[in-house]
């Protein structure tokens, strides 16, 4: 188990002082000065040494993202956004970052800005984080009043400005190109890639899209180094990660953890284990709503990273945003749910997503309460296959994988409850 | 949840003061000429502000940011916490129905909603004091399951807990936000099981609940005047530091208008372009000093004199003349040099009144009258 002094946000649950000096207190805005003065391609050298994979879902390496950005300014200036738009389903770990230990991610945001040659970063959070709009706006009201950000931001030379930029309801503007439309005073629908943000993001200008977590951990693996983070996890899936555990098990919660940790010893340790025991645990789904569902029973040994959950179990670690089902779920209708929550967010630009999201949540829908035909589990089979791969950004993917992960996982189920609707008989399954 | 202009509109909109300082400093985020960026702010201080967004807001928020209105209503329908129609008077209340909120009993809560508030979703209760909706992932997972009630998230609720929120509310009392059950933020119910080394004693409520309790705004309808405006990032000099250093982005493209507008622009735009002429015209010929003549708003009661029978007036002079507030002979025959030099400047015809004799022949026609 990770040690608190091995910790990066020492104050998650904001128990301590929330404010400049108590993040002070607890080693932040340490020599900033010194880290940027040793250069953007140290920092970036450095982030690429750590192995830190990008928090928002992907996982792409954060220092071969910021290697992209143009390394001569062409005249135009260079963004860095900072994507706080929380939204997928099961997900509250940048929230509890923003309100409670926003240094970190005030800071990052000016070392990062640094090495991809940005004055300015906008961090777009979701409308409905009112309050924690407002406490981090407070922080960062603070950094300006101590000389932290505006120009010489903390003495580095570099003139930096931080905004605070909200949205107002809409899961697709956690899309970067969706997010940057949104920021420009659109509608946030995907743009088409290429060009990447790296070339032409924000108002046309080099940007880079970076999930608060990502970054809020810049100042920490910096000053501590890159091998002290990579000595975390497990080759290629390193670091400390924020864990957000939600649903079925006893207590609930976010917490910071190793990569790689196992899922057993995270629900024991954090989460005073499963709701009626581990016999009782019928379905996680380890990542957010977008990953696909995994049988409990594969689940007990399941180690918590990148590449173990996609290779060895078909899901995905996704934001580590982990929702544990326990046998009193309707596994059916839980999906059906997800469905129903893609077709709302659904932004209605392509075709295959904006009317498959329809088709798939109203196929669910009846499969909830097995009117349906057998046939049918094949048909819907194939309309995900349909939409995913056939939309401009990743929501289309994200709306077929849970369908997918249920067929894969819990057809018996299914062809139970659709046996049982025509025989007006309980099947097997349902019995149990 | 309606997504279209509500049948029923306000007269007009306007932000209070205050808030028309604050929607002012927000624009100041955005570099020259990307003032649209802050469309979705504005739109969400007037529903702050009302508590909903109507076309007169859409239409002044548009016309703050040189926006065309369309663009602004597709944002307003786009994005799903706008509300296109009018909700309950003390609050809206949106219960979150995602899947960790529905597996922990979110159900139920929309449930105690349709008891107590009003069988469907977006509907007025019966004393119109609410209206709630099931809303997408609200972000609070681990304190699942929970609502939004004004600015703020209640968590951990319970169907009993939830339903005494709902008569506080009613009976004007506002319970503290946050945790419902004893919970300080998203750590673990039973007790810390990380970050045991640092605890050095909490403040009474977590970041959120701590903020509600200070300003106690939680249901307000927000005038701007709860919070001292704070803009940092503009310094001293006016500037700010980021869009000194970088340089600006490239131009957007213009904004089209709708026709009716373009008309109207341009006609204020008309006498703008002529006002610099005038000096310029007075620097190449400044030998007399222009003084302007008496000049009435309208005829007198007999009606206007037929000004074309002076020599070299038709009736495109006659209009001007009219415009500039002349309709009689004796107004013209009143005219001193000075005078006539004021009338001179401002006619396309340099120097005709004093070549045709204007003056003389409108005393002539003004006597014979």
């Amino acid at each position: 188990m990770l040690q608190d002094q091995d910790r990066i946000f020492t104050n998650l649950y904001g128990m301590h002082e929330r404010t400049l000096k108590g993040a002070q207190a607890r080693g932040h805005w340490d020599g900033t000065a010194k880290i940027i003065q040793n250069g953007r391609d140290w920092i970036i050298d450095n982030m690429k040494a750590s192995g830190l994979r990008g928090r928002g879902g992907a996982g792409f390496p954060t220092g071969l993202k910021w290697s992209f950005m143009p390394k001569e300014s062409d005249g135009r200036p260079a963004y860095l956004v900072i994507n706080a738009d929380e939204s997928e389903p099961g997900t509250c770990k940048d929230r509890e970052i923003m309100r409670h230990d926003p240094h970190t991610l005030i800071e990052g945001a000016l070392i990062a800005s640094f090495a991809m040659q940005a004055h300015a970063a906008y961090i777009y959070i979701r409308g409905e984080y009112i309050r924690e709009k407002e406490a981090l706006q407070n922080a960062i009201d603070e950094a300006y009043d101590a000389g932290l950000l505006g120009r010489n931001a903390a003495g580095s030379g570099w003139d930096f400005d931080v905004f605070l930029h909200h949205g107002a309801g809409a899961y697709i503007c956690g899309e970067e190109t969706a997010l940057i439309e949104s920021l420009e005073g659109k509608k946030g629908m995907p743009r088409m890639k290429p060009p990447f943000p790296a070339g032409a993001g924000l108002y046309g200008c080099p940007t880079t899209v970076n999930n608060v977590e990502s970054i809020a951990v810049v100042p920490t693996i910096l000053r501590r180094g890159p091998e002290w983070f990579a000595g975390f996890g497990r080759p290629n899936n390193a670091g400390t990660k924020l864990f957000g555990i939600s649903g079925h098990v006893n207590n609930p919660c976010v917490v910071e953890e190793e990569m790689s940790i196992s899922f057993e010893e995270l629900i024991e340790k954090h989460c005073g284990g499963i709701r009626g025991g581990w016999d009782n645990l019928l379905a996680v789904i380890p990542g957010g709503s977008s990953v696909p569902c995994v049988r409990g029973e594969n689940m007990k040994d399941a180690i918590m990273d990148f590449d173990y959950l996609r290779n060895d179990l078909g899901s995905g670690l996704g934001t580590a945003a982990v929702i544990v089902m326990d046998k009193s779920t309707d596994i059916v209708k839980a999906i059906w749910r997800l469905s129903k929550f893609y077709k709302h967010e659904s932004c209605g630009q392509c075709t295959p997503c904006r009317e498959g999201t329809g088709w798939m949540m109203r196929v669910m829908d009846r499969l909830v309460r097995g009117e349906a035909d057998p046939e049918e589990i094949d048909m819907l089979w194939d309309v995900t296959k349909q939409v995913e791969g056939h939309t401009i950004c990743a929501l289309g993917d994200a709306a077929a994988w849970p369908i997918q992960g249920l067929i894969r996982n819990f057809r018996e189920e299914i062809e139970d409850r659709i046996k049982a609707q025509k025989t007006g008989r309980m099947g097997a399954m349902a019995a149990e | 949840m309606l997504r279209r202009l509500y049948h029923e509109q306000p007269e007009s909109f306007a932000f209070t003061p205050d808030n028309q300082k604050w929607a002012e400093g927000q624009i100041t985020k955005y570099p020259a000429g990307r003032q649209a960026s802050a469309v979705i702010p504005l739109l969400w201080r007037a529903q702050e502000q009302e508590g909903w967004v109507s076309k007169p807001a859409i239409e002044a928020i548009a016309d703050m940011l040189d926006m065309s209105y369309i663009r602004v209503l597709e944002v307003t329908s786009f994005y799903f916490m706008f509300q296109m129609q009018p909700v309950g008077s003390v609050a809206h209340i949106q219960v979150c129905g995602t899947l960790s909120c529905m597996i922990c009993g979110a159900e139920d809560l929309i449930a105690v909603c349709k008891d107590k508030i009003a069988a469907n979703p977006h509907e007025l209760s019966a004393d119109g004091k609410f209206s709630w909706e099931e809303v997408e992932c609200l972000g609070a997972c681990t304190n699942a399951p929970m609502v939004q009630i004004g600015k703020d998230y209640y968590e951990d609720l319970t169907v009993e807990g939830f339903a005494q929120i709902i008569d506080d509310l009613a009976a004007g009392k506002v319970p503290t936000p946050g945790p419902q059950n004893g919970r300080y933020a998203s750590e673990p119910l039973s007790g810390l099981t990380s970050l045991t080394e640092y605890d050095s004693g909490k403040t009474q409520y977590n970041a959120s609940a701590q903020l509600a309790t200070d300003i106690g705004e939680t249901i307000k309808r927000i005038d701007g005047t709860e919070v001292p405006l704070r803009t940092p990032w503009v310094g001293k000099d006016g500037t700010v530091a980021s869009m000194d250093a970088a340089g600006a982005p490239p131009k957007p493209a213009p904004t089209p208008k709708p026709a009716a507008k373009q008309a109207e622009e341009a006609k204020k735009a008309a006498p703008k372009k002529a006002a610099p002429k005038k000096p310029a015209k007075a620097e190449e010929a400044p030998a007399v000093e222009e003084t302007q003549p008496e000049t009435l708003s309208a005829a007198r009661d007999g009606g206007a004199d037929d000004l074309k029978k002076l020599k070299g007036v038709g009736p495109k002079l006659e209009g001007l003349l009219n415009e500039l507030g002349f309709y009689h002979f004796d107004q013209i025959a009143a005219w001193t040099e000075a005078e006539v030099a004021w009338v001179d400047s401002r006619l396309s015809f340099k120097g005709r009144i004093e070549r045709d004799g204007w003056i003389a022949q409108a005393k002539e026609l003004a006597e014979g009258q």
